[in-house]
């Protein structure tokens, strides 16, 4: 019955309109067969041509793994999930690493261009092809990972001259092995949870970037991560290290094609800012959410944890987080150093289907160390969204001082907003405050737009905005306007 | 030919905690172009109500009765039709909007309705600087257009918050609904003078109030009495004259 199947993938396209990075790239893959065991893990590794210690780490992360049960006390739920029905090695395939842009497959470069990721760094340099009504503006360097593999990497030779790292981390291992080692590891160990125990057995690439003492990193660093293969998990390994005195700003941004089955992301995030050094980490996730029916979409799992080292030392996450599935993520601050600072932003958007559990973790340790948290929880759809946070003082930590604000925005009344947080004081001198507000987006707030003449989904953007512009102005910039782009369309169609 | 507003028979209900209320029972009224009128009338009478069914609130119920506005079906438009028709509404309680930049919501919405009406946008600069204009005309202190809507103003922020949209959006037909509530002697001057600027043949407005005093700025054409969901009488500016010195009792005797 030709109307009956018209009507569907009708119905289909609708929900599915919204995500507009949900294409497919045809390209030739190298992929491992599926499943997972100890001889997956050293394929892994033969393919990447590590060393013996590295094999060894990774060997051991898959056998604390396969001890290790999956965590079951985050509001999430999903059917369970088979390790071995996925590959856990994609690349696509290619003779030698690409040296210059010239190398890259075409067809990848076509897909970056399509997400709108500026690879052209002499396009670029140049101050050329901007768009109009934009001035230039200051240029990002770019590693781009798709499915497993970095593809390029941009303005090495800039961030160089500066004594800044940046590159693929499978390049780290081979380039600067003693720093790799070193710090690999030392803030998420390799059976620190589930997940992060499969990244280590199994991680394939990812980022790695190190500045050295008293530099300042001329230029934010980006990675863009592509899921693009079928059936192909993604465990990419970022590890980010500032020595004493230096700063970095480092933004994330992920899409995926969109497809019926869920794909698993399981990322290892660490960050080491030793004295006085500071590093900002800003995300916007948009991984495919699935469809309106909760058909596909990422199911993300990620570890994200930074150590201030140092006395001074301050790390910065701030994320949007607007796609996948379901969210399991915590990024988190040990704050060790006296006087250390930790801060976390984040907006997290669940429309249709979506469940999003995350929060992050701040550990106070050092003498007068300071955090904030600041969360902003949107709901619409059917979807769910927990903040889950610990804020833990330890004994030692006099002067210790946290404050926490969760506010939950809903829109309609089929979702729902939860507010979890831990709260363990083991000294007596520190403060800690805690503030959390529920609202709705009320019929007068619309009316009152809509008199002003904005449609109706256009004042749910300008309300949901103005919800969550504390921690939209921690956004670098450019990401701040996409952020506010992303926003709007994940919300699309949730009003009415 | 039809009139620039025409109200007949309109009828109207809410649904106030599962029990359906008759608000307006049948009002006509017509406002030709180029003139202010005013509504007067006892509390719960339905005078703001009349405003949100104009405008377009989805509460309300319209269960007879029609209203045409500029030759078109108003109830058949959209709240944000109208709007870009030309009607403004500028509420009794304006509402707050917290985080949403007052500048870049009016902006928005000046946009909007410049787009709906055919008209090239505004880029930032030429709208700030318009903007300012207008908010210095009714001698806002410039930090206004920074704050958040309506977020912390006083009362009377708000409500010349409201007469600075009305400035900017630029339409041809505005309803003040209690625009002069809570103002002191000099605030209501200065809104009055900002609805008078506003004051042209392509420009009409109905103005809700229970004062004498607003009207003697704005000197209306006509003024409407509202009792009970109907207009019971109708009359030049000195009605409200007789009704600031007599009450509204009198009147409804009268009109029963």
């Amino acid at each position: 019955m030709p109307a009956v199947t018209e009507t569907r993938e009708a119905v289909e396209k609708l929900g599915q309109s919204t995500y507009k990075w949900g294409f497919e790239t045809d390209i030739q893959m190298d992929l491992a067969p599926k499943g997972l065991n100890e001889d997956i893990v050293r394929l892994i590794s033969a393919r990447k041509n590590e060393p013996e210690w590295l094999l060894e780490w990774r060997l051991t992360a898959f056998r604390k793994w396969q001890s290790m049960k999956e965590p079951t006390w985050a509001k999430v739920s999903y059917p369970p999930i088979d390790y071995q029905d996925a590959h856990y090695y994609a690349a696509p395939r290619k003779k030698e690493g690409p040296k210059s842009l010239d190398e890259v497959d075409p067809e990848l470069l076509k897909t970056y261009e399509k997400l709108g990721i500026p690879l052209h760094e002499q396009a670029l340099l140049a101050g050329v092809e901007l768009p109009e009504g934009e001035t230039a503006r200051p240029p990002v360097a770019v590693d781009a990972v798709f499915d497993s593999v970095s593809v390029v990497t941009t303005f090495r030779k800039t961030l160089e001259e500066a004594g800044v790292i940046f590159c693929p981390i499978s390049e780290a291992v081979q380039e600067h092995p003693e720093l790799v080692r070193k710090y690999l590891g030392s803030v998420v160990p390799v059976a620190d949870n589930f997940y992060a125990a499969l990244n280590s057995a199994v991680f394939t690439d990812g980022s790695f970037v190190y500045v050295p003492k008293g530099v300042r990193c001329p230029m934010e660093l980006s990675t863009y991560f592509r899921i693009n293969a079928r059936n192909t998990g993604q465990f990419e390994r970022t590890l980010i290290v500032v020595e004493d005195g230096a700063s970095v700003s480092y933004l994330e941004g992920c899409t995926a094609p969109m497809r019926d089955e869920n794909q698993l992301h399981a990322a290892v995030v660490e960050l080491v800012a030793m004295e006085d050094a500071s590093i900002k980490y800003s995300t916007v996730q948009n991984w495919y959410p699935g469809d309106s029916e909760g058909r596909g979409g990422i199911y993300n799992f990620v570890t994200k944890r930074g150590a201030c080292r140092g006395a001074r030392s301050k790390i910065s996450w701030t994320q949007v987080e607007t796609g996948s599935a379901i969210t399991w993520k915590y990024p988190s601050c040990i704050l060790q150093g006296d006087g250390s600072v930790g801060e976390f932003y984040s907006v997290a958007v669940t429309n249709n289907c979506q469940q999003a559990d995350t929060g992050t973790k701040m550990i106070h340790i050092g003498r007068n160390t300071r955090s904030t948290i600041i969360a902003k929880t949107i709901s619409a759809g059917r979807s769910d969204s927990t903040y889950r946070g610990l804020v833990r003082v330890q004994p030692k930590a006099s002067g210790a001082r946290n404050f926490t604000q969760c506010d939950s925005l809903l829109i309609g009344d089929e979702c729902g907003a939860h507010t979890v947080p831990y709260i363990e004081s083991r000294n007596m001198a520190a403060r800690i405050e805690h503030e959390a507000t529920t609202s709705k987006i009320s019929e007068d707030q619309l009316f009152y737009c809509r008199q002003r003449g904005l449609s109706e989904e256009d004042a749910v953007g300008l309300i949901v905005n103005g919800f969550c512009r504390d921690v939209l102005k921690e956004l670098p910039m450019e990401f701040a306007v996409e952020a506010q782009k992303l926003l709007q369309i994940s919300l699309e169609g949730s009003v009415g | 030919m039809s009139q620039f507003l025409e109200i007949s028979g309109l009828c109207a209900r809410i649904d106030a905690d599962g029990q359906e209320k008759q608000i307006l029972r049948g009002v006509d009224l017509t406002i030709p172009p180029g003139e202010v009128h005013a509504i007067m009338g006892p509390n719960g009478c339905g005078k703001s109500t009349l405003s949100y069914v104009l405008a377009g609130r989805e509460d309300y119920e319209v269960t007879a009765g029609s209203v045409t506005f500029k030759g078109q079906d108003l109830l058949a438009m959209e709240p944000e039709e109208r709007a870009a028709a030309g009607l403004f509404l500028a509420f009794q309680s304006p509402i707050e909007l917290p985080g949403v930049n007052n500048a870049n919501f009016l902006r928005t919405a000046v946009n909007a309705v410049r787009r709906a009406r055919g008209l090239e946008e505004l880029d930032a600069v030429a709208f700030l600087k318009m903007a300012r204009e207008a908010a210095k005309s009714l001698s806002m202190a410039p930090d206004m257009l920074k704050r958040n809507v309506n977020v912390g103003f006083s009362g009377g922020e708000k409500k010349r918050n409201e007469v600075l949209q009305m400035t900017l959006l630029q339409p041809s037909f505005a309803i003040l609904d209690e625009t002069d509530s809570g103002l002191d002697v000099d605030a209501l001057r200065i809104v009055a003078e900002g609805v008078n600027r506003l004051r042209s043949p392509d420009f009409s407005a109905l103005v809700i109030t229970h004062h004498q005093k607003l009207l003697d700025y704005l000197v209306p054409d006509r003024i409407h009495v509202m009792a009970k969901g109907r207009i019971i009488l109708s009359g030049g500016p000195e009605l409200a004259k007789r009704i600031d010195q007599e009450g509204y009792t009198k009147f409804l005797a009268e009109a029963a």
